[in-house]
């Protein structure tokens, strides 16, 4: 009988992310429901010295796949450790990332396990003893609750919803020795090219300075750059900007963009179209600026300020000097 | 090269969408329904390897009726065949199952490569492209930005949280495409004309032999929640409406 909840953490250059933290406190919280006990497994190469530290957020055991296989993510090698470690184990409960590595592994072991899974998940609860998780679908358009009955319950967890809750456990630290299969990884990284900015990643940042046709050109974005370094925040852009190319891809946010939940969203220059609207909703705090009162950003709003953003926005770095 | 797409028909990114009032699903009325933004980058990008090393490109979707008219837009921009799954017991199926239907359709034809989007606009789930890689055995790169195809290996360029990857990989694989991969063309008036003749198989579940019962079920669908109303952050000068608002995200908001 599958019992446990399980987790996947995530370590990037020997150090966790902080989302390992809000999935593994959010698997100890279901664990408590359920009264079972939370493991964690990572997999890394020279990690073992990092692994107790999952402990402080609730783990009682973590499982360490340390391999120089492991040193840098890559879908063959993980999947084939997980699916050993989680068929040998049998959890009745999987979580994982909805980050970027987090999506490619869950996705892959919904197939190696044969099971079902929730992904980017705003929400977990315990019902007669089964995971039901709340999700996002239509970018935010609509919510869903789904149950899995596969084996074991999986989810994946949206960066930045969860909170992080300490609660010491063990921590106890089991070595675990994948067997990889050489002639089965079929994949390699090449090349890492490391982003120049520096800036945290919109998906994960607590806040996000975003701006759109009203920046009216490339050179537009350097003020709000300069508040997001301030606040250290990401910057966003809306497709108009995106697609003008003004913005990279990568910032995009919207329904074909990136979904993003941070605690503060700084929406400059964007009348908020309702594929931007669906992506950026979930935010805790709203913030439009925009000269045209009419916009509908407006009424997504928690704090609107109808004026020129060329005007506001240096005046706002100017007041976030006075008081960090 | 043989390659394969995976495409599915969505609603509009434009689309309102109204959650039933039973919670059983969306209301399809008024929806215009296009092909996901996400595949149509795989469509071209098979395109553009066809063109540079000969060989031809199938579509395969699974949708109900209406799913052949997404079909036929991509044998308009220019691939050569279609194979529509059509099939009451997947309507609404979950990711497992409707990679399973996938999988034994592209087990029958040969496949290079096979495209799918990175991720559905409908329910964004994301999954489907890795668990077909997996059932059919085959290594998988996703959320692609830039893809080579030459001596029978794939070189990919993928974005994680701070950095762009540079993946190898052997052939036949996945790619699941992200924006940035390409600009899809649009059908040309004479693509239209030809994709009307051009062959579209048709199965069911029973014809591939897959099982139809539901790995992850969607309990219940609601709209999001409601957010209250805003204030609007009022002053004379630039500078006085600034700190009005540095002083309600400080210390009403908190977030800052």
């Amino acid at each position: 009988m599958a019992k446990g909840v399980w987790i996947v953490a995530e370590q990037r250059d020997g150090a966790f992310r902080k989302v390992s933290f809000e999935i593994a406190s959010a698997a100890r919280k279901l664990a408590d429901e359920l009264g079972d006990e939370v493991s964690a497994m990572v997999l890394g190469s020279g990690i073992e010295g990092i692994a107790a530290e999952l402990g402080k957020y609730g783990v009682d055991k973590v499982y360490v796949a340390d391999d120089p296989a492991f040193e840098k993510y890559t879908t063959d090698a993980y999947v084939q450790a997980v699916t050993k470690a989680v068929k040998e184990n049998d959890p009745a409960i999987l979580l994982l990332a909805a980050s970027v590595e987090g999506k490619d592994l869950s996705s892959r072991l919904v197939g190696s396990l044969a099971t079902g899974m929730a992904s980017d998940c705003t929400d977990l609860r315990i019902e007669g003893g089964k995971l039901i998780a709340l999700r996002p679908m239509y970018a935010g358009k609509a919510f869903a609750e789904v149950e899995v009955d596969g084996s074991p319950q999986m989810a994946s967890l949206r960066p930045n919803v969860f909170p992080v809750v300490e609660s010491a456990k063990a921590g106890e630290v089991v070595k675990f020795d994948p067997a990889l299969d050489a002639a089965a990884l079929k994949t390699k990284i090449v090349d890492v090219q490391k982003d120049a900015s520096g800036r945290v990643e919109l998906t994960e940042a607590m806040v996000i300075v975003s701006g759109g046709r009203g920046m009216k050109g490339p050179e537009g974005y350097q003020i709000l750059e300069a508040l997001a370094d301030l606040l250290g925040a990401a910057v966003g852009a809306s497709r108009a900007a995106v697609d003008a190319g003004w913005r990279p891809q990568t910032d995009q946010v919207g329904q074909t963009g990136k979904v993003v939940s941070p605690n503060l969203y700084v929406a400059c220059g964007i009348s908020g179209a309702i594929q931007h609207l669906a992506g950026m909703s979930s935010s805790k705090y709203i913030v439009a600026i925009n000269k045209d009162e009419e916009a509908p950003i407006f009424a997504k709003a928690d704090y609107g300020i109808v004026d020129d953003l060329f005007k506001i926005v240096p005046e706002l770095t100017a007041e976030v000097k006075k008081i960090l | 090269m043989n390659i394969v797409v995976c495409v599915k028909q969505v609603p509009d990114t434009e689309a309102l969408i109204k959650v039933k009032a039973d919670g059983s699903g969306i209301d399809e009325g008024g929806i215009k329904w296009v092909m996901n933004p996400y595949d149509e980058f795989g469509v071209e990008e098979a395109l553009k390897l066809k063109e540079k090393n000969g060989g031809d490109v199938t579509i395969v979707s699974v949708g109900p009726a209406r799913a052949l008219e997404t079909i036929r837009t991509a044998l308009a921009m220019g691939a050569e065949k279609g194979i529509h799954i059509n099939d009451p017991a997947l309507e609404g199926a979950d990711a497992y199952t409707t990679a399973s239907a996938l999988a034994a359709a592209i087990k029958e034809i040969p496949h290079d490569i096979v495209f799918c989007g990175m991720r559905a606009i409908d329910d964004d789930a994301g999954q489907v492209g890795s668990i077909l890689a997996e059932l059919l055995g085959i290594p998988q790169v996703t959320v692609v930005t830039k893809l080579e195809v030459a001596d029978g290996k794939a070189t990919a360029v993928k974005a994680i949280e701070g950095a762009q990857l540079v993946i190898e990989t052997s052939l036949p694989c996945v790619i699941t495409a992200a924006k940035g991969l390409n600009e899809p063309r649009y059908a040309s008036l004479p693509g239209i004309m030809k994709a009307k003749k051009k062959p579209v198989d048709v199965k069911d579940a029973a014809a591939l032999g897959i099982s139809v019962a539901a790995k992850a079920k969607i309990v219940k669908m609601m709209p999001p929640p409601e957010r209250a109303p805003g204030k609007i952050v009022g002053g004379e000068e630039a500078a006085e409406k600034a700190a009005q608002l540095v002083k309600l995200l400080r210390e009403e908001a908190k977030v800052i």
